[in-house]
């Protein structure tokens, strides 16, 4: 017995059953559509927003050596999340800039928020096109309705300086002490009233994923 | 110095254990942060250089601050981020100026090197709000041990004409890595990402 719980048994629905190790509660979807900010009407208005996995923790209680099974089986759930973001954000040749988190409930460990890394980032950039930039990252083991600031940056130049940006999310049930909430954001724009300099994406050259 | 600090406040955190298990050595990241006036709080300002000014200004000012308090040499910093949340009466976009142009070279010269990028996240909010700031490693983005987040806030910051600016250096990854990916032993640490 490696030390994980079995949570085989959870009942849930099939869009949220990905097999023995990842059982989904709940999703949760938030957009934002940025208007203005006391200044010139956005023109065009960003959209940014999130998608949240509420899931039980194969691994709540003890410490489990191996994590990597968790890793390998989040991979359906990270391209299934994906695709539902890019859906309600207007498809994926729109977003611009994306992000990932997790927040492990306190049952957890902080190292089973790092599977997401893979998983959650590669889930992403298979379906955004091109996507040579590192996802930028945030993670904690917290309770129920905590929130997290999921970071937010341009998905092919990581030093593009308009599109650094951050949406927080929390879920006022979750993580309960067993369940992690897979987070992924992105964002059709840059900031609204970008004028902090630096690189512009018109200016990118798309090659390393930084410039 | 342009910025008008009203406070500041430094957080270390030592993980001496986790899950039953000893953490040898202890892992250790520090936090240190700033409550400044917002010089633009209030109104749609389109030259936003002072407050550039003053993230140049603190990212030496709280860079120092953190490697002072966890008491090591600039080389035995490992990763790092920065962190800003505007005042109510301020705008998103004051959180970039202070971040981002100007933020990065003195904390790069507190930790040496630095040649990956800072990570970073922004928000608007109230007194007491917190803050996730992102940790990554300081000369190899990809060093899977050291993404890692702290989070930081004061009770009584920001008021609505004030902006509260973090940075966060740690002289470890996280407690028990091991999820692959980059290692230490393996990156170069030239080209920021490896």
């Amino acid at each position: 017995m490696d030390g994980s719980r079995n949570i085989a048994d959870i009942q849930t629905a099939p869009q949220g059953d990905f097999g023995e190790l990842v059982k989904v509660r709940k999703f949760v979807i938030h957009i934002e559509e940025v208007l203005h900010e006391f200044g010139p009407a956005a023109n065009p208005p960003q959209l940014k927003g999130y998608i949240a996995a509420v899931a039980a923790n194969p691994y709540a209680g003890s410490y489990v050596e191996n994590l990597m099974p968790l890793m390998e089986a989040l991979k359906p759930l990270g391209t299934a999340m994906a695709q539902r973001l890019i859906d309600a954000l207007g498809g994926a040749d729109k977003i611009v800039a994306y992000g990932k988190s997790a927040i492990v409930g306190e049952n957890g460990e902080l190292e089973h928020a790092a599977l997401w890394h893979e998983p959650g980032g590669y889930g992403m950039r298979q379906l955004i096109k091109p996507s040579k930039a590192i996802v930028p990252s945030s993670k904690k083991v917290a309770g129920p309705g905590r929130p997290v600031d999921v970071p937010l940056a341009h998905v092919n130049a990581a030093y593009v300086r308009s599109h650094f940006d951050c949406i927080e999310c929390s879920i006022p049930d979750a993580p309960r002490a067993d369940e992690i909430v897979w987070i992924q954001s992105m964002a059709t724009g840059a900031r609204i009233y970008d004028r902090a300099g630096g690189l512009k994406a018109s200016d990118i050259q798309g090659e390393d994923g930084l410039k | 110095m342009k910025a008008k600090i009203r406070k500041t406040q430094v957080i270390v955190e030592t993980t001496h254990s986790d899950i039953g298990r000893p953490v040898d050595p202890a892992t250790r990241k520090a936090s240190a942060l700033a409550v400044i006036e917002n010089p633009f709080a209030g109104r749609y300002e389109e030259d936003l250089s002072e407050l550039m000014d003053i993230g140049a200004e603190l990212g030496g000012y709280l860079g120092k601050m953190c490697v002072d308090a966890l008491g090591i040499t600039a080389e035995q910093a490992e990763s790092y981020g920065k962190a800003a949340i505007v005042g109510e009466n301020g705008e998103w976009e004051h959180a970039a100026a202070i971040l981002h142009p100007k933020l990065g070279a003195p904390l790069r010269k507190e930790v040496e090197k630095g040649a990956a990028l800072v990570p970073s996240v922004k928000k608007l909010g109230g007194q007491g709000t917190r803050i996730d700031v992102p940790l990554g490693h300081k000369d190899a983005a990809y060093v899977r041990s050291h993404f890692d987040g702290m989070e930081v806030g004061m009770a009584d910051a920001p008021r609505a004409n004030e902006i509260l600016v973090a940075v966060s250096v740690t002289d470890s990854g996280r407690p028990f890595p091991r999820v692959g990916g980059l290692t230490t032993d393996e990156a170069v640490g030239e080209d920021g990402l490896r």
